[in-house]
């Protein structure tokens, strides 16, 4: 079969191979057809959301690194910088669900220290199926276990993430991993080859036949092994991470690295191209001098091996000797694999032999497609349908219910398995607050982190959906009191050349841009995580479509700051924003009567920022620290939380609306709302004039103290123990876990 | 008064150890390479937790054979005080500097979680800033932590009282609850027979400012520095 005939096994079509050509003046090798199949894949060239993604704000005077690079990087104050990003590993811990997840978090570990920061901490957004499912169980189970071994050895605390449950992600469960570093403005690293005249180290583990599984290598004639012998998913070694991490570090310290670039999709081939392509330079490489764990493999197996725990460095002119003699001290296999040229040509050698002759900025930059996305008929009706469902007349039972669906129910479980305290930094523990927060040792800065979405919403309305998805990271940081600062987004999507997932990804896209916009929050990188989807009978189903939204920010004072729990007796519960919410795509309709209808709550992006402008003010004025947003399963759910959390009941009423539901009072959902607990009157009244002078809703609602959740509406009362309401809240993930 | 820290390959909690030494407490630290065979000015030497050479094999046995424990041996039989600190802990008995083992948890994954613990003795230099019977909370992140010895071993340990500390419940309790992996007699640190050389799974060093949510760790490093500070309070 001639290499044209095979473009589809290198994941190319006819016009892009016609295109390749053209660029090569030739046809292509299978070589090269390969690394540019690679290269123009959607996981690294984005070539279907691309022109989505320009519409994205990504400037602002808090970026130091937007898009382009291995993590976005923001100015958190005192000459301090924080790097950041969020990645997926669906389809490996699908297939793996320990090794799946565990090399997820090594290789967004790798994107932070890439960018010269010391990773500090990770969070992760988990979806699976109902865990009433044993395959369920079994993913949940090796996905927990995978990203505990690989962060807890490598010694990076998970200090936050979700976990949340739904049917349409049965077979193709979500991992999403973010990670943050810290480092000081002038150690900004870059993905650069440098200049003419440098050499490429290679550093880090051997080079074997792992990870080379996905739909661009199914050419069996490539290579002698069989199909059989390449294990799909790449297994992680944090030891050797930890190696390459401290002499990386190190090596900076030293200055003696020009630029650096971890190796991740499509391994060699990648990094090599985007090094170069940032210097617009070309390079030389020497395939034979890379360090193997295999014998026989092929030019474009070494190309493409998605081995973990790989960097590429280039050293500072005239330091070669001393990076490489650093890189020995640390066991660490270091060989010089390349060599910067002048000519803008990535070209691969074997021996002597020119094997492959590319051009760097044509690998770069794959062609993209905008397609015509059409709304899926029945998600439009699913929306339109009116909620009409007879009212509960056991709202205690109700509000029991809703705090062990999973989704919301406790994670403590799931926390408890990550090493959330490695590196002394965690000052808000996972489960403690909307969002966690760090220190920065030596200075009174903390930074807070949170990873949200909430699919529901954006199935039925993806650009309402994605847009709630950013208003609430930045309510989960504002609710711990720090100021939003930068996004990082990951896009779980499915199939981008079905009309209707397309429709939702430009949608969703939208979505964000306005809100992210509108909250003065940029977007600095992400990822983007096509053709999720799950069998079903005789078809495929897409997933619900999922922006999961990485946020960080910034506490000027960190001993100022906010947690979930009530911290006292007598404290006043205020409710900031409006007291009833919609029915509409909310947990209580989806978990008590098995609906996913409705439309999704308005969103007032102004009303948003004030909400939490007048919150995050309080907190960081040290008038308040309790302070808890209002999300899934509204309200009741909401101070039932507080309470637990605080291990002191409350005693609340809720104001009347005209014409409101009981159910939608206590179970509904809207944006814009947070509660607080604050100590006395004179705190409670310093907030309510601070609402009034941002003109936001404001209610008070009742005190702390005994041991019950007492709620009122005007049409009657309830009580539910706290003893109650823990064993709801914790019974779930413990059985789901094993 | 130096402190040195000795660096494995796969320590991880070797910096957290040097933060609260050198700028919670004011101590010089210096960190010792595994492959360095002599401690040099070192006054005291905490083994940090972490996943030393990965723990593939077992928690500690590869690095209890490295070349710097060697070193630490001779330090801690000239009396010297030295720290091991959860993987720390199981490198000093896999090194047979302290007795029995660190087995697998009951529940056969790794757990991070506060835990609370009793105070033995306050007659070591480690614990003299304690009172007998105190309760700390300090937190523990381990895989590998149920302690275990053989029975004639746990009598001689319990009757020479050489167990520091505890698991107990908040109000100084013993239960299974409490006993968060399931070591024997709920023991959660030990000390050798002459007193210089402590394993504990717990983290004091994670417990050493109030910011954290524990300062109660904080006595322990102290007591060193007191000790070497010959007996006088350090602060």
């Amino acid at each position: 079969m001639s290499v044209r005939e095979s473009a589809a096994s290198f994941g190319l079509s006819e016009e892009e191979f016609d295109l390749v050509a053209d660029h090569l003046g030739r046809e292509p090798n299978a070589l090269e057809a390969g690394v540019f199949g690679a290269l123009w894949s959607e996981h690294c060239g984005y070539k279907n959301s691309k022109p989505l993604l320009r519409r994205l704000p990504t400037q602002g005077p808090q970026v130091l690194q937007g898009p382009g690079e291995n993590a976005g990087v923001v100015d958190v104050g005192d000459g301090w910088a924080v790097a950041f990003k969020m990645e997926s590993h669906n389809h490996p811990s699908a297939v793996e669900p320990v090794q799946g997840a565990a090399t997820g978090v090594g290789g967004i570990l790798r994107d932070i220290f890439a960018m010269g920061a010391r990773p500090v901490a990770v969070l992760d957004s988990l979806r699976f199926g109902e865990p009433t499912e044993a395959r369920n169980r079994y993913l949940l189970h090796g996905v927990v276990e995978g990203i505990s071994l690989y962060g807890n050895a490598i010694g990076v605390p998970t200090v936050g993430g979700e976990v949340a449950f739904h049917p349409c992600y049965q077979e193709n469960p979500l991992v999403n991993v973010m990670a943050l570093g810290y480092l000081r403005h002038d150690e900004l690293k870059r993905g650069t080859v440098g200049e003419v005249g440098n050499h490429l180290i290679y550093v880090g583990s051997k080079t074997g036949r792992d990870g080379l599984g996905g739909a661009v290598f199914a050419s069996a004639d490539l290579s002698d092994a069989s199909d059989a012998d390449r294990p799909a998913v790449q297994v992680g070694d944090p030891f050797m991470e930890k190696l390459l991490l401290e002499a990386c570090l190190e090596a900076y310290g030293r200055g003696l690295v020009a630029g650096v670039q971890d190796m991740g999709a499509a391994g060699l081939s990648s990094s090599v191209a985007e090094m170069a392509h940032r210097a617009e330079l070309g390079v030389d490489l020497y395939l034979d001098r890379v360090p193997r764990r295999e014998e026989g493999m092929s030019a474009l197996e070494v190309m493409l091996s998605e081995s973990q725990e790989r960097m590429l460095l280039t050293a500072t002119p005239g330091r070669e000797k001393a990076l490489l003699a650093l890189l020995e001290r640390w066991e660490l296999d270091a060989v010089v694999v390349g060599a910067v040229k002048a000519n803008g040509r990535l070209r691969l050698f074997e021996g002597q032999r020119l094997v492959a002759d590319m051009p760097v900025a044509a690998l770069n930059e794959p062609p993209t497609y905008t397609r015509q996305g059409v709304e899926d008929e029945e998600v439009r009706r699913l929306r339109e349908t009116p909620v009409d469902v007879p009212e509960t007349a056991d709202p205690a039972g109700a509000l029991l219910r809703l705090l062990e669906s999973p989704t919301v129910a406790s994670k403590e479980a799931v926390f408890r398995r990550f090493d959330h305290q490695v590196m002394t930094n965690t000052v808000v523990l996972p489960g403690q607050a909307d969002a966690a927060v760090l220190r920065i040792k030596g200075s009174p800065l903390g930074v807070a982190a949170t990873v949200d979405c909430n699919a529901r919403y954006v199935r039925l309305d993806p650009r309402l959906g994605a847009a709630h998805a950013v208003a609430e990271a930045a309510r989960n940081l504002s609710c711990v009191g720090a100021t939003p600062l930068g996004v990082t987004d990951n896009l779980n999507f499915g199939n981008p050349y079905l009309p209707e997932v397309y429709y939702q990804l430009e949608q969703a896209v939208a979505g964000l841009a306005e809100a992210c916009e509108a909250l003065g929050t940029p977007v600095t990188g992400g990822n983007v995580s096509l053709y999720n989807q799950y069998r079903d009978g005789s078809g495929y189903r897409s997933i619900h479509p999922t922006p999961t939204i990485g946020m960080v920010g910034v506490l000027p004072d960190v001993q100022r700051r906010a947690t979930t729990g009530v911290k006292r007796d007598g404290d006043v519960i205020v409710l900031v924003g409006e007291v009833t919410g919609e029915l509409g795509a909310s947990e209580m309709l989806y978990r008590l009567h098995g609906l996913e209808i409705g439309a999704p709550p308005a969103l007032d992006l102004e009303r948003e920022a004030a909400v939490q402008k007048v919150v995050r003010g309080l907190i960081q004025e040290g008038v308040c620290d309790t302070a808890h947003d209002v999300s899934d399963g509204g309200l009741a759910v909401a101070l039932a939380e507080m309470a637990m959390a605080g291990g002191r009941g409350l005693d609340v009423s809720l104001p009347s609306e005209p014409g409101a539901r009981d159910d939608a009072l206590l179970f509904g959902e809207a944006p814009a709302r947070i509660v607080l607990a604050l100590p006395g009157e004179s705190a409670a009244a310093r907030a309510e004039a601070r609402c009034r002078a941002a003109a936001v809703p404001c209610y008070r609602l009742g005190l702390s103290g005994g041991q019950e959740l007492r709620l009122r509406t005007v049409r009657g009362a309830f009580a539910v123990p706290l003893a109650s309401l823990l064993a709801a809240y914790h019974r779930p993930l413990p059985e789901a876990l094993g | 008064m130096t402190i040195a820290v000795v660096r494995f390959p796969g320590s991880n909690c070797d910096d957290d150890a040097r933060h609260a030494f050198e700028f919670v407490l004011g101590a010089a630290v210096r960190f010792v390479w595994h492959r360095e065979s002599a401690l040099g000015d070192a006054d005291a030497v905490v083994l940090p937790g972490g996943f030393s050479y990965g723990d593939y094999l077992r928690g500690g046995a590869l690095a209890a054979l490295s070349p710097v424990m060697d070193a630490v041996r001779r330090f801690a039989e000239r009396g010297g005080p030295v720290l091991g600190i959860c993987n720390g802990w199981q490198i000093l008995t896999e090194a047979r500097l302290l007795p029995g083992q660190l087995a697998r948890n009951p529940a056969l994954h790794f757990k991070c979680q506060d835990v609370h613990l009793r105070v033995e003795r306050d007659d070591l230099l480690f614990t003299r800033r304690y009172r007998k019977g105190q309760i700390l909370r300090v937190p523990i992140a381990h895989n590998e932590g149920r302690f275990y010895v053989d029975a004639p071993t746990l009598a001689r340990l319990e009757d020479s009282g050489r167990v520091v500390f505890r698991y107990v419940d908040e109000a100084g309790l013993q239960s299974d609850d409490a006993n968060a992996n399931g070591s024997v007699n709920a023991i959660a640190g030990v000390v050798n027979e002459r007193g210089n050389v402590l394993g504990m799974m717990p983290h004091p060093e994670r417990a050493a400012e109030a910011l954290l949510g524990s300062a109660d760790g904080a006595p322990l490093l102290r007591g060193i520095l007191d000790h070497l500070a010959g007996g006088r309070p350090s602060a």
